[in-house]
């Protein structure tokens, strides 16, 4: 394994790339009680449609899910029972562009990782338990259709997205999910769960060299075929549509409301631009902006608001929200704001203050093990090291947050999701 | 762990820890939750917040956090056993990240000091637009807790079971209590409350004990000590003379259903492990019978509330499996009490119950949390807990197991079900 120190982080960092085409990780943590391995493959929601062996092939809306929900299942019974007897707490989640399971114990770190690489590489489904995580994850679907942060997210990924996978909701509906058969499963765990487009991360105390062993014995000796992926064609900078609206049961109207922004190429200028879209962030409408100051002191807007930028594969989009009696107008003086600040400049000692608090919330966020990982998958998945951001943080200048504002956050680009209240105050 | 008095009525709790990025700082009023007073607390904490003498509106104050490398200090409201907690938790950017001469530590606590001792004031008093301004705030927080139904109804079970009790207050108080609150009511209430609550300190991180002692002296030097306003012994909820169900309709696609048990047994490390089993993880009763075996609900599982001897349990239905869940839970709570289940479950309870006591070592955060909890309701010192949990025989989880009565049930129901 190579070691790499980061001292202006205080990390330590071995790497080393498997014959199979894994990427081996391992953030040494030596003062914590507690270890944590994280398995990832670079296939989420979004990988609806991809070419293997020369086949173009569609599968249904909230497959990626329904695949995480069953790699858990072994021949022998459910691999949590295991993880669970050896005090491990075990989890899964399903992104966009990400699937990841993850366990986190105080004792035997080997056997646990030993049986997270084995219950990820070995597929076992069956019609029987298919049928029944139809039922569970239906009702999972059914508990974020009444779940007004949910729905306001969806809301918003369909004004700003006309063809991109990225406005199909990650779990798909109750009607897409009817159409998956074991033998989808199989399919989609044999293109994507392969060496080769997956990284182990893990964290703590534990000896590099004996986790890329465990890793070597266990998975396959193939790293496997490279995927092709479709994410939709032509998606332009017009959002699809410039607003939704939903009724449902909340107390007051919420709104998310975003600018579709120019998707990077993959490696470091990714990072970077990642941090420039966060500064924007701040600078706009940040707990310190005088913007935030002026609508919260008017009532327009409570600690409920707030944003942040965010890249997938083929798209990028900066979005902000919260409760407010009229979103509408909270978002136009925030694009009216953009356009100030990008036109006239931001103030030179408030940026650096801005830039002093963004770097130390990036220190911060290393207190989680969980932010690591998947901060070192995201970088290897798009091809940058995420622990050199305090280097990029340093070549990142007040124009090239004001070039973000000026380019990035514009009317022709943005749209609105809304939600409100059954029966409640009129909207403004 | 440490903790000391360092003033009238002021403890502070250390623990020096190496790992973090960050250091961690807690300033907490401790004292009674009641009717009275919860909506008072909950509103005064949030219009200190506002600003301080030095820094008075919150652009000031978040320039002064943002030059503190991002430093946080948020407002907290908690409720523990049957008290009331309010305050400020706070943290930095330790000064090894930050390659000078900085110190983050002591700005940081004496700005603390300022947003209880010395808050913007008009006229020698607290701010009339920020109390008005947090007050609709407030009101909004609290409606606001229908729009994630899953805690609304978890919320409003407790609400039913400990009714006239103060465990089933809001520790933000009612939206009716907190609208009536005038800026002189606050006013007058922060000048009675402040000097007679208890105050609690807490830190976690790489500053020696004494580096933070002086600095949360100095910080709270201005605050003023007259009386002493304890907080209170927690009492355990009565047990049932019949189960109770109430159910409310609203326009919703899954139903939740909440059932509340009292306990009958003092043996609270055996219920603990029991509650473990039945439905504290992914491997209980509930979670493999109820979903994963009958794929009844989406999500199923079970608090303990130590402190009031009840147990709650939460699960997310379709509308007309309400009797078929509620039987299967109950049936799970039987087989709990008459031992049909495996060694490896209470091993594995065992196990995740202790290897949970050493993660939280892992959190700064978990570690505030259990520091105050302990401060005010005398929960277990850790190595209590450790050697209660290993001494828990199977016996005493039957034992358990058999001393819940079921007591209360909420039904939030979508409007077509029948």
């Amino acid at each position: 394994m190579r070691q790499q120190a980061y001292p202006r982080l205080g990390e330590k960092v071995s790497r080393r790339t498997l014959s199979n085409g894994l990427e081996v990780v391992v953030v040494e943590k030596p003062l914590y009680a507690k270890s944590y391995a994280f398995f990832a493959a670079r296939y989420g929601g979004m990988d609806l449609r991809f070419r293997l062996g020369g086949q173009w092939q569609d599968t249904p809306a909230g497959i990626a899910h329904f695949l995480e929900h069953k790699m858990f299942d072994t021949e022998t019974g459910s691999v949590s029972e295991a993880f669970a007897k050896n005090g491990a707490v075990d989890n899964a989640f399903t992104s966009a562009a990400m699937t990841a399971y993850f366990f986190q114990c105080t004792d035997k770190f080997y056997e646990n990782l030993r049986l997270l690489l084995e219950c990820v590489s070995i597929p076992y489904f069956t019609k029987e338990s298919v049928d029944k995580e139809q039922g569970i994850i239906a009702q999972e679907i059914q508990e974020t259709e009444d779940d007004p942060d949910w729905q306001v997210y969806e809301g918003l990924m369909e004004c700003l997205y006309a063809v991109s996978p990225v406005r199909i909701p990650v779990a798909g509906s109750v009607e897409s999910i009817r159409r998956i058969t074991p033998q989808t499963l199989y399919d989609c765990h044999r293109a994507f769960y392969t060496p080769s487009n997956m990284i182990l991360v893990c964290v703590g105390s534990m000896d590099p060299d004996q986790v890329a062993a465990e890793a070597e014995a266990i998975l396959p000796k193939e790293g496997g075929e490279a995927i092709e992926r479709d994410y939709g064609a032509g998606e332009g900078r017009a959002p699809a549509r410039r607003e939704k609206r939903r009724v449902m049961e909340v107390s007051s109207p919420m709104f998310l409301a975003g600018c579709k922004c120019r998707a990077q190429e993959t490696g470091e200028g990714r990072l970077r631009q990642s941090i420039v879209g966060d500064l924007a962030c701040d600078v706009l409408f940040g707990e310190s902006s005088p913007l935030y100051t002026r609508l919260y002191e008017e009532g327009a807007v409570n600690s409920s608001l707030g944003g942040n930028f965010d890249q997938l594969p083929g798209a990028a989009y900066l979005y902000v929200g919260g409760e407010a009696k009229e979103p509408e107008r909270v978002f136009e003086a925030i694009i009216r704001q953009a356009r100030r600040l990008g036109e006239e400049g931001i103030g030179e000692a408030f940026y650096q203050q801005v830039r002093r608090a963004a770097y130390g919330r990036m220190i911060r966020s290393l207190n989680s093990f969980e932010n690591i990982a998947v901060s070192m998958a995201e970088g290897n998945f798009q091809q940058f090291d995420y622990y050199r951001f305090p280097e990029i943080f340093d070549t990142i200048t007040k124009g090239d947050v004001e070039a973000f504002l000026r380019e990035e956050i514009v009317p022709d680009h943005a749209a609105i999701s809304l939600i409100l209240p059954a029966g409640g105050p009129a909207i403004g | 762990m440490t903790r000391e008095t360092i003033g009238g009525n002021i403890c502070f709790t250390y623990i020096p820890s190496e790992k973090f990025k960050t250091g961690f700082f807690s300033a907490q009023m401790a004292l009674p939750l009641t009717a009275e007073a919860a909506g008072r607390n909950a509103l005064l904490v949030n219009v200190l917040s506002r600003g301080t003498a030095r820094c008075p509106d919150i652009e000031a104050l978040g320039r002064e956090l943002d030059l503190l490398y991002g430093a946080r200090l948020d407002p907290t409201v908690r409720k523990k056993g049957e008290n009331q907690l309010f305050g400020f938790v706070a943290s930095c950017v330790d000064d090894r990240f930050l390659g000078g001469e900085e110190r983050l530590l002591e700005p940081l606590t004496a700005l603390m000091g300022e947003m209880l001792c010395a808050p913007a004031l008009e006229d020698g008093r607290l701010r009339s637009g920020y109390v008005a301004g947090e007050r609709a705030n407030l009101a909004d927080l609290i409606r606001s807790t229908i729009n994630d139904k899953r805690s609304y109804a978890a919320r409003r079970l407790l609400e039913e079971l400990c009714a006239g009790e103060p465990y089933g207050l809001s520790r933000l108080g009612t939206v009716r209590d907190v609208e009536a609150i005038t800026a002189e009511d606050l006013d007058r209430h922060y000048r009675d409350v402040l000097p007679r609550a208890r105050l609690e300190l807490f830190y976690c991180g790489s500053a020696p004990q004494d580096r933070v002692r002086e600095a949360f002296s100095a910080a709270f030097a201005a605050l003023p000590r007259r009386g002493a306003l304890e907080p209170v012994e927690t009492l355990c909820h009565p047990l049932p003379e019949q189960c109770r169900t109430v159910t409310e309709e609203m326009d919703v696609a899954q139903g939740k259903l909440c059932i509340g048990y009292t306990t009958d047994s003092e043996d609270r490390m055996a219920t603990r492990l029991m509650n473990s089993m039945f439905g504290g993880s992914a491997t209980s009763k509930l979670f493999t019978n109820v979903r994963e075996k009958l794929s009844l609900c989406y999500y199923a599982g079970s608090t303990y509330h130590r402190s009031k001897g009840i147990i709650t349990v939460s699960a997310g239905i379709e509308q007309e499996n309400y009797r078929k869940t509620l039987d299967e839970i109950n049936r799970q709570l039987e087989a709990m009490a008459s031992g049909r289940w495996e060694d490896w479950e209470l091993e594995a309870a065992r196990t995740s119950l202790l290897s949970g006591l050493r993660t939280m070592e892992d959190s700064a955060g978990a570690l505030e949390d259990y520091a105050m909890n302990r401060a005010v309701t005398g929960a277990e010192s850790l190595e209590e807990l450790r050697t209660g949990l290993m001494e828990v025989t199977p016996e005493r989880v039957r034992a358990a197991a058999a001393a819940l009565r079921i007591d209360t049930i909420y039904f939030l129901k979508g409007k077509e079900a029948q």
